[in-house]
């Protein structure tokens, strides 16, 4: 199970300079060295993370059934048929749960992924404008972040609708205030050295400014906050599925998977809380890794 | 006071004797030796000055003297004897009692190192009352005593304000006084006046020799000017890569360097640009004419303007906030003016930097003081270098890449070792001369240099000057030279612009200048700045003395 540990390295490196220079073979080894010295919690937690990536790419290929295939009786028990039992309807546990993992991370992770976008290119534009943007979208963002999210998150779903794509936008937009607050505050500390300065008065236009001088620049921050936001996102993807509001039938998702079968806990059934356990596992692993990225981008100078 | 040792019984017995010191750093998980066998004997009363460019030593020899290693340094071997007490064997809390009551120190940045919320007369009360050595009551009379002894302003106000609240001087000076709250036997002044300007350096130079002869306290002065150390320490010894290079009376020391090394020390001073032979053309290559500027509604420019020819040299000096660098920001585009203009070989620029062309922007290039944040720290020196060339000149591949290597051939770096380096990998030094590189780049006619060597040792500084002069002679490039530090005037400029409180007071040819009569505070600048004469500042605070009878009144 060591090898795919080094695939994931990379992606690892290569979102950390995806606009800082082509890599070259020295960065994938000084990533493999970084990696070897990090702590024990942080490899476990690579690793972990590993594990669910794996599952999440290739679940139809490891689950014994159909997604959402009718295989037996509802509420079987663990058995060599149904190895975790069978759910409400009969679907099989572990079936779901392995393509529990590809929807419920797939969907935080695009989901993630747009918040960055969007609220990383706003903190940055706020941050090189200043004045009047600054203002403007500062002050949106404080009425947007005003509002409890989990909240916010319902009305909008109860308004938009339930599809995935609205799941993604409307909690991609309320999770941008986040980024942006951070991205904007990282980016303030870099426009003020010489060398944007310098850029500035060599005409360069605000486009490369913003990809090639500042980016790079506040990447560990930004690196490490992904993976922070990339939990609640989760997190809140599940809350939401739970309610009721977030991954429909009948797609699998764990927060869902957790509320059909609810009822089996009062038969002290433990089915009902591994959905559960994998989505706190993740949780915990990604943080893992996170806290030693924050780590490492806290002597922000000395890690390339 | 029941620490203080029973008063100098024996004055031939060291106060502080270090044998054999070694300390090692560690950098890239492995330890390396950055103090090798250091031998320190300081007297009762004496001061030992100690020389040498960054990352010889100093620092932490000095820190050393405490038994201290800063974080990432470990004292390996060696004894540190203080007042006849082996500090290495002591326990960290004896230490404690010792650092701050019998050995002080006193930091660069007084400004950093002062604690912003709390004011003054507080933060000298701390030490002296954390020790139980005096009360607060006594230490705040104490405090106004010693502010009165160094002739800070307003001495039983002064210590009620913040920090932020006194000048750069005052403070380093209040920092001076806390140093001496406990009454040490030893101070360690680290630097304590490389941040500060000329006018304002006299002062607190003037403060700390007043102090260790009225207290008879030794002290260890660090720096790397030699002509500050040349007045403080009757002592000096000469450090290169954490080792002695030579030792003597400062006299001595002088007048009789043996060292090659030492020899070149004192050789920096002695650099004088080449005589160039531009002929002055009528029309000159910028005219700053009549700008006024300000910042909001704060006015830092008031109808200033001078002129720099093609290839010739004009030095912009003045103490910091003089608006020598707010010039720089007009001239570039970053401030636009509220009146006045910036011709540019006979066209008038746009005020605004974003309505210049390429091509203006391309004439006017920035060197800027900290090479730090002058270079992004993400990018390659091939990526530095090579955008202007893409961007200006519209070079790409091979043509390219050979003009970058063409360029540090030109300031004097090996391309195939720095081209794919990134500028964390670089010394402060070549850091710079990659922003010389990142201006010639553009192929410019004028280049402004604020303040580029101010923050270097004077060797690599004189080595970063050297090159500004070839590269001036080769190329025929006009220099706008921002700085404080009339040493640096002298050695490079053709044409002298002093400003005081964003106003021009003299300018001229550098002769001229520097020849008397000049404006009064020209004179003042020029006789701040100190010489290698160890009598220098003696000389000058009687001269100041005799003039300005009102500051010896209040002593």
């Amino acid at each position: 199970m060591n090898q795919p540990k080094e695939p994931v390295a990379i992606t690892m490196v290569s979102a950390a300079d995806a606009v800082a220079p082509p890599p070259r073979a020295g960065k994938l080894e000084t990533a493999w060295k970084e990696l070897k010295k990090a702590p024990v919690t942080a490899k476990i937690g690579l690793f972990i993370v590993l594990i669910y990536v794996f599952v999440a790419l290739f679940a139809p290929l490891l689950s014994p059934y159909g997604e959402s295939e009718i295989v037996g009786d509802q509420f079987e028990l663990w058995s060599e048929k149904y190895w975790l039992g069978t759910d409400s309807l009969g679907r099989d546990m572990l079936t779901r749960l392995l393509f529990g993992a590809r929807n419920t991370i797939g969907i935080a992770f695009a989901t993630t992924c747009l918040a960055f976008l969007l609220g990383g290119t706003a903190g940055i534009f706020a941050a090189i404008f200043g004045g009047w943007t600054d203002q403007i979208l500062s002050r949106t963002n404080d009425i947007l972040m005003a509002i409890p999210q989990l909240i916010f998150a319902l009305l909008l779903l109860t308004i938009f609708g339930t599809s995935i794509p609205t799941l993604i936008i409307v909690i991609a937009v309320l999770d941008a205030t986040r980024v942006f607050r951070l991205s904007r505050a990282v980016s303030l500390n870099v426009v003020v050295l010489d060398f944007i300065e310098s850029a500035r008065l060599r005409g360069e236009g605000i486009f490369w400014v913003a990809l090639k001088e500042i980016l790079p620049n506040i990447m560990s921050p930004l690196v490490a906050e992904f993976g922070l936001r990339f939990c609640f996102v989760f997190l809140l993807v599940a809350a939401l599925s739970f309610l009721g509001l977030g991954i429909q039938p009948p797609t699998a998702d764990w927060g869902s998977m957790v509320r059909e079968n609810a009822t089996l806990i009062t038969y002290s059934d433990i089915t009902p809380l591994l959905p559960a356990a994998a989505i706190a596992v993740l949780a915990v692993s990604v943080n893992f890794v996170v806290d030693w990225f924050l780590h490492k981008a806290s002597g922000l100078k000395d890690d390339h | 006071m029941t620490i203080k040792p029973t008063t100098d019984m024996n004055n031939d017995k060291p106060l502080l004797e270090i044998r054999n010191l070694h300390i090692e750093g560690e950098s890239d998980d492995t330890w390396h030796e950055i103090i090798k066998g250091l031998d320190i004997t300081l007297k009762r009363g004496a001061v030992l000055g100690l020389i040498g460019e960054s990352g010889a030593g100093k620092s932490t020899a000095g820190l050393a003297s405490m038994c201290f290693a800063r974080p990432g340094c470990r004292i390996t071997s060696g004894s540190i004897k203080f007042d006849g007490v082996e500090l290495t064997e002591q326990k960290e809390i004896e230490l404690r009692k010792l650092r701050g009551v019998r050995i002080a120190y006193v930091a660069q940045s007084a400004a950093a190192s002062f604690n912003p919320a709390h004011k003054l007369i507080d933060q000298f009360s701390e030490i002296p009352v954390v020790h139980g050595i005096r009360n607060q009551d006594e230490s705040e009379a104490d405090a106004k005593e010693l502010y009165r002894k160094i002739l800070l302003p307003d001495p039983d106000g002064i210590g009620y304000r913040y920090p932020h609240q006194v000048s750069g001087g005052q403070l380093q000076r209040a920092m001076t006084a806390m140093a001496l709250s406990c009454r040490p036997d030893l101070i360690i002044f680290d630097e304590p006046t490389t941040a500060l300007d000329v006018t304002t350096q006299i002062e607190v130079l003037a403060t700390i020799r007043g102090i260790v002869k009225q207290f008879h306290t030794a002290a260890i002065y660090i720096t790397h000017d030699l002509a500050v150390v040349a007045q403080m320490a009757d002592h000096i010894m000469v450090l290169r890569y954490g080792e002695l290079v030579e030792e003597a009376e400062t006299h001595e020391m002088l007048s009789n360097p043996k060292q090659d090394y030492t020899k070149s020390l004192w050789a920096v001073r002695s650099f004088k640009k080449s005589e160039v032979h531009v002929q002055t053309s009528p029309t000159p290559l910028v005219r700053v004419e009549n700008v006024t500027a300000a910042y909001d509604k704060v006015p830092v420019l008031q109808n200033i303007s001078f002129d720099v020819h093609a290839g010739q040299t004009v030095a912009i000096v003045g103490e910091s906030g003089s608006g020598k660098s707010t010039a720089a920001r007009v001239i570039t585009g970053l401030l636009p003016p509220s009146e006045g203009k910036i011709i540019f070989n006979g066209e008038t620029l746009p005020a605004d930097y974003r309505n210049r062309n390429s091509d203006q922007l391309r004439h006017a290039q920035m060197i800027y003081q900290m090479a730090d944040t002058a270079l992004n720290p993400r990018q390659r020196i091939r990526q530095i270098l090579g955008r202007p060339l893409k961007f200006y000149v519209g070079l790409t591949g091979q043509a390219q890449e050979n003009r970058i290597r063409e360029l540090l051939s030109l300031i004097e770096m090996e391309p195939d070792t720095f081209i794919d380096r990134y500028p964390d990998e670089l010394s402060g030094g070549q850091k710079q001369r990659i922003s010389i590189a990142r201006a010639l780049a553009a192929e410019p006619e004028f280049i402004i240099c604020d303040e580029v060597t101010s923050a270097l040792d004077q060797l690599v500084a004189e080595g970063i000057l050297k090159l500004l002069d070839r590269l001036q002679r080769e190329l025929n490039l006009a220099y706008m030279f921002i700085t404080h530090d009339l040493a640096t005037v002298r050695a490079i400029a053709d044409h002298v612009v002093v400003m005081l409180q964003g106003k021009v007071v003299e300018q001229g040819p550098k002769d001229d200048i520097f020849t008397p009569p000049h404006h009064e505070y020209t004179d003042l600048l020029l006789s701040s700045v100190p010489e290698m004469d160890p009598d220098w500042l003696t000389n000058l605070l009687k001269e100041r003395a005799e003039i300005d009878i009102t500051t010896s009144a209040s002593k």
